[in-house]
């Protein structure tokens, strides 16, 4: 028996000391699973967000997607690589940039319509992008003996038609430049008169730039507007503030509560924090696994997790000493009361975890993560409280610590 | 402990704060300022939280703030212990933004922006639908679980009850401390739901699991046993949770602070619920033969 108390203990502190180095440093170069891992979210990062709206009742799925292949080419082009465009909803768009400096200056930029147009050389506006019908990649031959390269095939209404016809009638020979955002993205030679409202755009691109171009030229002929019915700036420093400000809170409320439990409970606390480190592990391993991004409201779900931990095993303990009051062996003391509090903490935890799940469902932005740190800090807290704690307490008296008073039987 | 025989002192005493945080409401709302403090993301608008970086003259700010807006009266309020402002406008839309924080840095040039919140009409519209919409969802999902697991409705009933009242208390400090009313606050609402349930049940488990040492007339002695045998266990977990959000109230910024403080209202009042509301509300519920002596 002492031998397999102590043989449970070593395993409980293996996993714990693996479970604080995996948190904390990770696997590998890349620090795989460690707390370096876990996304923060745009409140600690610092950034921007934004909800664009498309201002026509009804919008079809091809157009919402040239409308994010645009924001995305412009967030692209204006260097913000790290920004994320999605679709929400019918005809909402969400642009997330983090880490941003200024950004209302993005904001200005990415909300300018885009505009193509065709320009001559002498500057005269010839053609703009709404007389554009249609935009795609092709690959092929652009003179007859070059090789396959791609390139963006345009095609013209009516109106666009005729105009190109009659600008390219008039400058053979010369440079037409066409002008995207104020930028020339291509400037071909015309070579004859095109009069069947197609043109190609070449240049030095590949396939990809080829089809952003493409998606980029059908943007802005996108029949509608996007507003803006969103907008959250964080500053870095303050993002920085409440990440520090965040971690320090969490860990002195986790201080608190080890010396809190260690007082009340004795042998029974230290089993309890000794618990509580192993569930801090998993918690912050399980945020890295499950790549949830953190937000302020996020550590707020965490540290309120780790009062409620405890939770679990208070309601055991007070269990334990009460079998122990009415005379019980400790033995079955402490069988009991484990067995008598689990219905307790399974429905307590249950209906945590209903308001948890209904906030995730219903909720938006930071609030889902609030819900999603509580969830998993209510399931983990259950599997340290039941099973971990346990095998600790257990552990502890097979050990040989059998005295009832250090289990909290005191004799009045 | 005689729980069930000072009922209608407990009954008496929660009424008493829900009713003062009803009546800021309404001195609040005739002042004016809106019985809550709605924050854009309920009522639309633009918020923005300016650091002055020093001392400032608020008349001098509401005037920058008035003529770079075009507004006449912006809500400007200063953050609790530090030279930041947080101000509330009519939705003004990017370029405006900037020159409203620039026209501040040409007074106060170690002004700088922190935060800014922009919300059109139609969301903070769906942002007001999805809180009742998750508060009254969980509260129903709550009293199914709790019915079916004590095979009761009057036990699923009454630990509803001790949850309003625990939204309602929650909502006095909302009111009384004036704290911005943003999506945070369902989260801290349903929260308080989750941690009140949680408390009752393990009451009312000791309930049930008392129900074979007591006969069937004598509800109010086993209810009072009950909640004595677990009263350690009410009061350990309060406080450890209390010092969890405690230190994010301490050491919190200020955005933090806002959702720490009516957590532990909540808290303080889902442990009072529990141990002196959901038990009395279920042994009132109760037909007289099982309610025994105490009237």
């Amino acid at each position: 028996m002492k031998v397999r108390g102590r043989m449970m203990l070593l395993v409980t502190l293996i996993v714990a000391v693996l479970l604080s180095m995996l948190s904390y440093k990770g696997i590998g170069a890349e620090k795989a699973l460690s707390v370096n891992r876990i996304e923060q979210g745009l409140d600690l990062s610092g950034g921007v967000d934004i909800v664009y709206e498309a201002d026509q009742p009804t919008v079809t799925d091809a157009e919402m997607k040239a409308a994010i292949s645009l924001l995305q080419g412009r967030l692209d082009w204006s260097g913000w690589t790290e920004a994320e465009v999605a679709r929400e909803g019918d005809k909402r768009i969400r642009v997330q940039i983090p880490g941003v400096a200024d950004a209302e200056e993005a904001i200005q930029e990415i909300g300018q319509t885009a505009q193509l147009s065709f320009v001559d050389e002498a500057g005269n506006v010839l053609l703009t992008g709404d007389m554009v019908k249609d935009a795609y990649k092709q690959v092929g031959a652009t003179d007859p003996n070059g090789p396959s390269l791609p390139y963006v095939a345009l095609e013209f209404n009516e109106e666009g038609k005729q105009r190109f016809a009659e600008a390219t009638q008039n400058n053979i020979g010369k440079v037409i430049y066409i002008v995207m955002d104020d930028e020339v993205i291509s400037a071909p030679v015309v070579q004859t008169a095109i009069t069947d409202g197609h043109a190609m755009i070449t240049g030095q691109f590949g396939g990809e730039e080829a089809e952003e171009l493409a998606s980029l030229i059908r943007a802005g002929s996108l029949p509608f507007n996007l507003n803006v019915i969103q907008m959250k700036n964080v500053g870095a420093r303050l993002g920085a503030d409440a990440l520090s400000t965040g971690i320090k809170a969490g860990i002195v409320g986790i201080i608190l509560v080890l010396v809190y439990m260690l007082i009340s409970y004795k042998l029974l606390g230290f089993a309890a924090d000794w618990a509580l480190v192993i569930y801090i592990g998993l918690e912050l391993v399980a945020l890295s696994l499950f790549h949830v991004t953190l937000t302020l409201p996020g550590i707020a779900g965490i540290i309120l997790s780790v009062g409620m931990a405890v939770d679990a095993n208070i309601v055991i303990f007070e269990r334990v000493k009460e079998e122990l009051v009415m005379g019980k062996s400790l033995r079955a003391a402490i069988k009991n009361g484990f067995q008598r509090a689990t219905s307790a903490i399974i429905d307590g935890n249950v209906t945590t975890l209903i308001a948890a799940a209904v906030l995730f469902f219903l909720g938006s932005g930071t609030v889902k993560g609030f819900a999603t740190t509580l969830m998993i800090g209510i399931i983990v807290s259950m599997f340290t409280a039941l099973v971990i704690t346990r095998i600790i307490v257990k552990g502890l008296m097979y050990a040989g610590v059998h005295n009832p008073k250090y289990y909290g039987l005191r004799l009045k | 402990m005689k729980i069930i025989e000072n009922r209608k002192k407990f009954f008496i005493l929660s009424l008493l704060i829900i009713c003062i945080g009803f009546g800021a409401m309404f001195v609040n709302a005739r002042a004016g300022k809106g019985a809550l403090n709605w924050d854009v993301e309920f009522t639309g608008g633009t918020s923005m939280e300016i650091d002055l970086g020093g001392e400032y003259d608020g008349a001098e700010l509401e005037s920058i703030i008035s003529e770079a807006t075009g507004q006449s009266s912006p809500q400007i309020q200063q953050i609790m212990g530090t030279n930041g402002v947080a101000i509330k406008l009519q939705s003004i839309d990017s370029p405006t933004r900037v020159a409203l924080v620039e026209a501040v840095q040409a007074v106060y040039p170690d002004a700088e922006l922190k935060e800014a919140n922009d919300i059109s009409g139609t969301v903070s519209g769906e942002m007001q639908q999805a809180a009742m919409k998750a508060t009254l969802i969980a509260g129903v999902a709550m009293l199914i679980y709790i019915s079916i697991r004590f095979h009761d409705f009057r036990a699923g009933g009454s630990a509803i009850v001790a949850l309003i009242h625990d939204v309602l208390v929650a909502l006095a400090a909302y009111a009384l401390f004036r704290i911005p009313v943003n999506n945070t606050f369902i989260a801290v609402l349903l929260t308080i739901l989750g941690y009140s349930v949680n408390s009752t049940i393990v009451i009312f488990d000791r309930i049930r699991e008392n129900k074979d040492n007591f006969r069937p007339n004598q509800m109010a002695e086993r209810i009072n046993k009950s909640i004595s045998q677990t009263l350690a266990r009410s009061i350990n977990t309060s406080l450890t949770t209390l010092f969890t959000v405690g230190a994010i109230y301490v050491l919190g910024v200020p955005s933090i602070k806002e959702f720490a403080l009516p957590m532990m209202v909540g808290i303080i009042a889902g442990a009072y619920s529990s141990i002196c509301i959901s038990g009395s509300i279920w042994y009132t519920f109760l037909p007289k033969a099982e309610k025994g002596s105490n009237k």
